[in-house]
């Protein structure tokens, strides 16, 4: 099982939720960072980090001494990563999105693969919960190829929660794919609210079932509660604006330790989306069998 | 000698155009006898990434030998560099006034990109 962990807007507790949620379930979990611009769970679930791989991701290597300067390579590309001129053969590295294209049309075999190094891979353990994350290499500006490998690494007997990017663009597509519910964290402020919406229309397209926490609930105004009534999202959980939540994070300690109270509500909310993803698979078989 | 330039319009009373890879129009002109060619940039104008370099090609395919415009980024420029295009920036006013700038004599190549690389 996996649940995603994403938000539109920044900052409004992705990684709070993913670690809290995974600190209440323990050993059976697994916490996937695939906010690999800057990663931050292993600062607040302080894991044992237990090995790092270098992950690369294949860019074309061009033999000028076969190249027929044909052209079909840079014609092919979408992303203008090649450019044939003057019997010269351009690569822009940052351009390429891997697809392997350019080594697929090129007739005479000029075009192999050399790799690229996009970051680090993590892996590591706290308390038996199961972490991984990605650090992308500063300078860097592909992430989604790395993000993959992140959650290519998952354990499947494991349920896993993913502490996604923000936005809607390429990297938080990648965190949220494929993932069984998206639990989207949100704030009751016209930022939050705006790029909620956004966010839920990415999450609409990928077709995945999803629910809401509104952090910091008593700021703000009432729009992101009218908001979530209309779309019918369901409201799982909702934090208050408590200074006392404030202060332990800012000493990187997490609110099922510092008041125990909320364990139960964290055990609840994983309880209320998997209630959620049985219930939406009961509905997809339901209608495969008419 | 041809010289490309890029052009708001299709005439050589256009202005020019600051940028390079998203420019609407490129003019490919022949400097002695002021006959010019169109290019239709507009494809390329709203490429999702790397017009320039698209540009850069294309202008180097068309035969020009120097490329007048306002802005060139990193990647269009190592892509004329690599075809033997000089590119001379920072250029306003119209299309006619750059070649005849050119012509005079008064101009000055540039060494490297004088923009950063778009995301």
């Amino acid at each position: 099982m996996i649940i995603s962990v994403a938000s539109g807007k920044g900052g409004t507790g992705k990684t709070t939720i993913s670690v809290n949620m995974a600190l209440a379930l323990g050993a059976g979990v697994e916490l996937l960072d695939c906010d690999v611009e800057e990663p931050n769970a292993h600062l607040f679930l302080k894991p044992v980090i237990e090995r790092s791989e270098r992950v690369e991701t294949p860019i074309p290597l061009v033999d000028l001494e076969k190249c027929t300067f044909c052209r079909k390579c840079s014609a092919i590309c979408r992303f203008n990563a090649l450019a044939v001129v003057a019997q010269k053969v351009l690569v822009f590295p940052e351009l390429c999105h891997s697809c392997g294209g350019c080594m697929a049309v090129c007739p005479g075999g000029a075009i192999t693969e050399i790799g690229r190094e996009l970051g680090m891979l993590n892996f590591g353990d706290s308390n038996g919960i199961r972490f991984i994350n990605g650090r992308l290499r500063v300078g860097e500006a592909m992430s989604p190829p790395l993000i993959k490998r992140v959650r290519a690494a998952r354990d499947l007997d494991l349920i896993t929660i993913i502490d996604a990017p923000p936005g809607t663009s390429c990297p938080v597509i990648a965190a949220m794919n494929g993932a069984d519910f998206i639990l989207m964290v949100t704030e009751p402020t016209p930022f939050g609210l705006h790029d909620l919406k956004l966010a839920v229309e990415a999450v609409r397209l990928l077709g995945i079932p999803c629910g809401l926490v509104i952090n910091r609930a008593d700021i703000g105004d009432n729009k992101v509660f009218d908001y979530a009534e209309r779309e019918n999202l369901p409201i799982l959980l909702t934090i208050p604006f408590d200074r006392r939540i404030a202060e332990a994070y800012s000493q990187g300690r997490n609110i099922v330790e510092v008041f125990p109270e909320w364990r139960e509500r964290f055990v609840a909310l994983f309880r209320d989306i998997e209630a959620i993803i049985i219930e939406e698979k009961d509905k997809a078989a339901a209608c495969a069998n008419l | 000698m041809k010289v490309a330039v890029t052009s708001k319009g299709i005439l050589l009373s256009s202005d020019v155009d600051p940028r390079f890879g998203r420019a609407p129009y490129i003019l490919i002109v022949d400097t002695d006898t002021w006959a010019f060619e169109v290019v239709d940039n507009g494809d390329n104008a709203n490429a999702f990434k790397g017009a320039g370099i698209q540009a850069a090609t294309m202008v180097s395919d068309k035969g020009a030998s120097v490329l007048m415009t306002g802005y060139c980024g990193p990647k269009a420029f190592s892509t004329l560099e690599a075809a033997g295009v000089k590119v001379i920036d920072d250029i306003t006013g119209s299309v006619r006034d750059a070649i005849k700038v050119f012509n005079e004599g008064k101009v000055t190549y540039a060494a490297a990109a004088n923009k950063e690389a778009h995301w």
